[in-house]
Formats: structure tokens, sequence, C-alpha cells
């Protein structure tokens, strides 16, 4: 009786200190934005009425919800290939003993400790075409520069290019976690029978790596999902909006236009996108079990 | 095989360089005087050395200041979270009690839940008890955030009851078993938390850009990134990137003194060893 008792104030000591903070900040929050999302809400004068599904419905007729749905859609399948093929090339190249490996990886993942405006900040100058080393590069070759940043036709591509530089480390180590979990007698057993370096990833790490591949997918396209400070730094969502994404749109209907409901209302959809995407994953666990 | 080899290493070697160059190109534009570099920016080798830069940015400006504020913030968003993240962590994988399973779905749920979506909510609320421009506004939501309960769970799961079981004997209580004996045994689980904690919190950009709208509470993220895209900065290039060096280089260090550990915490993070 006694023990239980202690037992219990200890349980709550350890738990409840987190589990307070967590549904606060965390669990509350999603209620709350749910909730907001059905009210016309002014963040200036903080006066709020219940319009019901309205936000919602102004969603679909929304044209510039429906660009920056488009954009970030545009960037989530341009970059996750790209970041997941180069992330696996890479963790392939690098993996195993031996201190050259070690730099090559040290190197490729450095960049992912940079904060955003970091990154930003370099790859802002190296787009630049006057200033920045990409325009020299193009005029040695003696080639016109490209204005990565202004040009409608090469913002996405420069937004993806720092994000492939910024990011494509942190990939790498999920496949090298994932690349020590093979067994290496599947390889001496195949270097027996003279099997080259592309049958060995077809049959032994494209499948040895199989886990890793869909949880990377998944976590990829949830972080893409959710870009924001590459487009709002670089190129505050132009040239012409080409490249507005969902959360900077989010943002910017909340602070800039003060409408609290209607940007809930966004972060909600965005929300149960992302959160479908994460099912898919949970599909893949149950599929395997 | 043997050229096929070494032509391998020479396009390796090429790639890495393409990394750093963009790197050490702010490097070189730091320590460049702001004179020559409207002249020519894209020297690879500094055309005349000079600290002034980084001396302009301990006397003008608030960069200092941004970079205190992060100080403040991201050590107590990494101690909280080692503290009382482990604790749970604990409770859940070592204590037998009728709420277990419940409350830790419910911490795993979170996981889902996507950071960006929150931010408005977490915005009105703050608002209500006019708590944003503070501190704690910018580190509570980052402790909430149940990812290292996850990692302290697989942890203590691999370390056998018969050690935890001894280790209560021995320290009596089980609070102070746990303080004594299982957070000194935790100390390489915790480092990886902590670090991977550390460099997520000093690069929070999007919550600190809504809450922290007062300057002088800009942290060195939000603050770097406002001094972006002002015309202004292009007669001051070198300070600018001064300022990039500053933001960014005692991560990097951290980052080259406990890569092992940031590797191990990535790897766990993803439910792998």
């Amino acid at each position: 009786m006694n023990k239980s008792r202690s037992l219990n104030l200890s349980v709550a000591f350890f738990v409840i200190p987190f589990m307070a903070i967590y549904l606060i900040f965390q669990i509350y929050p999603l209620f709350q934005a749910v909730f907001a999302s059905f009210f016309n809400w002014d963040l200036l004068t903080s006066g709020k009425k219940f319009i019901g599904f309205k936000n919602y419905s102004k969603m679909f007729t929304d044209p510039i919800f429906w660009r920056s749905f488009l954009n970030t859609l545009q960037f989530v399948v341009y970059s996750t290939p790209l970041l997941i093929a180069t992330g696996l090339l890479f963790a392939i190249l690098f993996n195993g003993t031996g201190s050259r490996k070690g730099t090559f990886r040290t190197v490729f993942f450095a960049p992912y400790v940079f904060s955003v405006s970091v990154t930003t900040l370099i790859w802002g100058f190296m787009f630049n075409p006057q200033k920045g080393l990409l325009g020299a590069f193009s005029r040695i070759l003696g080639a016109e520069p490209i204005y990565w940043l202004t040009d409608p036709h090469f913002a996405m591509a420069a937004i993806i290019i720092c994000t492939l530089w910024w990011t494509v480390g942190f990939n790498m180590v999920l496949f090298l976690a994932g690349l020590q979990d093979i067994d290496p007698s599947l390889y001496e057993a195949s270097a027996l029978e003279g099997a080259g370096a592309w049958q060995n990833f077809i049959h032994i790490t494209l499948p040895g790596l199989r886990r890793t591949l869909e949880l990377v997918t998944v976590l990829q396209i949830i972080a893409s999902f959710q870009i924001f400070g590459q487009v709002y730094i670089l190129t505050k969502g132009g040239p012409g909006g080409t490249t507005r994404v969902l959360i900077q749109y989010i943002y910017e209907t909340g602070f800039r236009d003060y409408a609290l409901g209607y940007a809930s209302a966004m972060a909600f959809v965005l929300f149960v996108a992302m959160f479908l995407v994460s099912m898919l994953q949970l599909t893949f666990a149950e599929e395997k079990a | 095989m043997k050229t096929k080899r070494q032509l391998l290493v020479v396009i390796t070697s090429l790639l890495a360089v393409i990394w750093i160059l963009p790197v050490y190109w702010m490097v070189v534009m730091a320590v460049t005087p702001n004179t020559l570099l409207k002249l020519n920016s894209t020297a690879l080798w500094p055309q005349g050395l000079t600290f002034e830069n980084f001396l302009g940015v301990l006397q003008i400006g608030l960069t200092m200041r941004w970079f205190y504020n992060s100080l403040v913030v991201t050590v107590m968003a990494t101690v909280l979270t080692l503290l009382l993240q482990s604790m749970a962590g604990y409770a859940f994988a070592k204590m037998k009690f009728a709420a277990r399973k419940t409350l830790y779905s419910l911490t795993l749920a979170g996981l889902m839940v996507p950071k960006e979506a929150l931010f408005i909510p977490l915005f009105l609320m703050f608002a209500k008890v006019n708590g944003h421009n503070t501190y704690a506004a910018l580190y509570l939501p980052r402790v909430a955030i149940p990812l290292g309960v996850f990692i302290m769970v697989q942890f203590f799961r691999g370390i056998p009851d018969s050690v935890t079981e001894a280790a209560e004997i021995d320290g009596a209580s089980p609070v102070r078993a746990f303080f004594n004996i299982i957070l000194p045994m935790s100390l390489p689980a915790l480092t990886s938390l902590g670090i991977f904690t550390y460099i997520l919190t000093w690069n929070d950009y999007l919550w600190p850009l809504v809450s922290a709208t007062r300057k002088e509470m800009f942290t060195i993220t939000t603050g770097l990134a406002s001094l972006q895209g002002n015309f202004a900065q292009a007669s001051e290039l070198g300070s600018l990137m001064a300022r990039g060096v500053i933001a960014g280089f005692p991560l990097l260090v951290l980052f080259l003194i406990f890569q092992k550990h940031l590797i191990r915490g990535i790897s766990m993070s993803s439910g792998g060893k």
C-alpha cells in the first residue's frame, strides 16, 4: 500500500512536468487551430465572429492559395527524389572506414548545421549575377549569367539547389545508419559469384535499405511540405508569386493581413495533408509485419 | 579497375570542393574590406586582409545582442529537454503504472504533428497572456516537441531491468536512483539528444519570426535574416558576411567536436540505432 503510493508519487514527479508542457504547447494548439478556423478572427481588433466553414470554402476559390499550394507541390515533387537519390549516393560512396571517407562525410553533412539565414546569406550572393560566384563562372565560360532569383524560370530551381546543398547530409546520415544493418556476408557471397557493383546495389543494397528508404521518403516529403525560410528570405515568394509556398501564404495571411481564422484553416489543411503522408509510413510498416 | 577508382576519387573530391566553396567564399568576403568588395566580390583569395568587419559586428548593430538571445533560448531549451524528456522517458520505459501505455501513445502521436503547422495557435496562446517577446515564449514550444522522449525510451529499454532494480535498492527512492545512477549511465544518449536539440533550436526560424517581433528580442537566426534583402547591404558586403560567420561558425565548431554524437542522435531519432 505504502510502496505503491510512493511509486505513484515518483511516477507523477517523472511524468507530469513534461506532460504538462507537452499538452499545453503541442496538443492544445492543435485543437485551438481547428477552433480558430471556424471564426473570422482579426488580429488587430482581436474581434472574432463564428462563420462556420466559410474559411474552408474560401480556400477553394482563392487563387493565391491554389498557386501557393501548387508551388509547394512542385517543390516537393522535384526536391524529394533529388534529395533522396543524392543522399543515397553519398551514403554508398562514403560508407565504411578510412579517414578519407570520414572527411567526405563531414564535408557533405556540415551545411546542415547552419541556420536557414546563414544558408540564404551565402546562396543569395552565390546566385547574384553580378556579385556571385555562379555569375563569375558563367562569364569565364563566356556565357550570360543567369538571373537565378529574379527569373521565373530559374527561381524555384535556385531554391532547390540551395536546399540540396543545405540538407542532403541529413538523408546521407539516415542511409548510412541503414547500411550498417545490411549483413556484410551478403556482399562477400556475391563477390565469390563475381557480381559487380551495380548488381550488388540492385540485389543487396536496395532491398536491404527498404525500410530506410520508406522512412527517408516520408520524412523528406514532410520536410519539403514545410518549406518556408529559404523562399521567404531569398525571393519573398517572387518573381510574380512563382515561388510563394503555403507556409509563406499562411504567414502573410496571419501577420500581414491579420486574418488569423483564415490562416488557421489553411494551417489545418496543411496539417491534414502531412498527417496523411505520415500515415503512409505506418501502412508501409504494417505491410511488413 | 584502378583507374576507375582514381576517377571516382577525383570526382568526389571535386564535389567536396563545390560543397565547401560557398562557405569558404563567405569567410573570404568577411575578411575583405568593404570598399574592395564593391569593385570585386568574386575573388577566391582575400584582396586585402582586415578584421574591421568583425570589430564592426561587436560595435555596430544588434548582432551580439541577438547572439546572446540565441544562447539563452538554446541553452534553456536544451537543458529542459534533456531533464524533462529523460525523466518522462524513464517512467515510460522502466516504471509500471496504469496510464503508461496511454500516455506514451499520446506522446508518440505528437511526433506526427508537423512543427510549422502550429505557429498560428501558439501565437494566439502567447498573445493572450502577453507572453511574446520573452525568452520563455521562444523555448517552451521547443521543449514540448516529444522527439527526446522517444529517443530516451529506446535508450532506457536497452538497460536490463536488473540494473535499474539494483539502482533503486541502492538509491532507496526511484527519484534518487534516477539522478544518482541512471542519468550518469545515460551520458552518451543525453549528449546525442543534447547536441541535436541545440542545433535545431539555434536554427529555429518561423516561430521566433512570429513571436519575437521587437528588434532587441530577435535571435541570431531571425536577426541575420532581417539584414538580408535590404539593399543597403550591398555596400557593406564584408560586414554582412562577418555576421554570417559569427552566426554559423559556433555551430560548425560544435558539430566538429560532437560529430559522432550528433550523427548517432539523428540515427536514433529515426528509430534506427
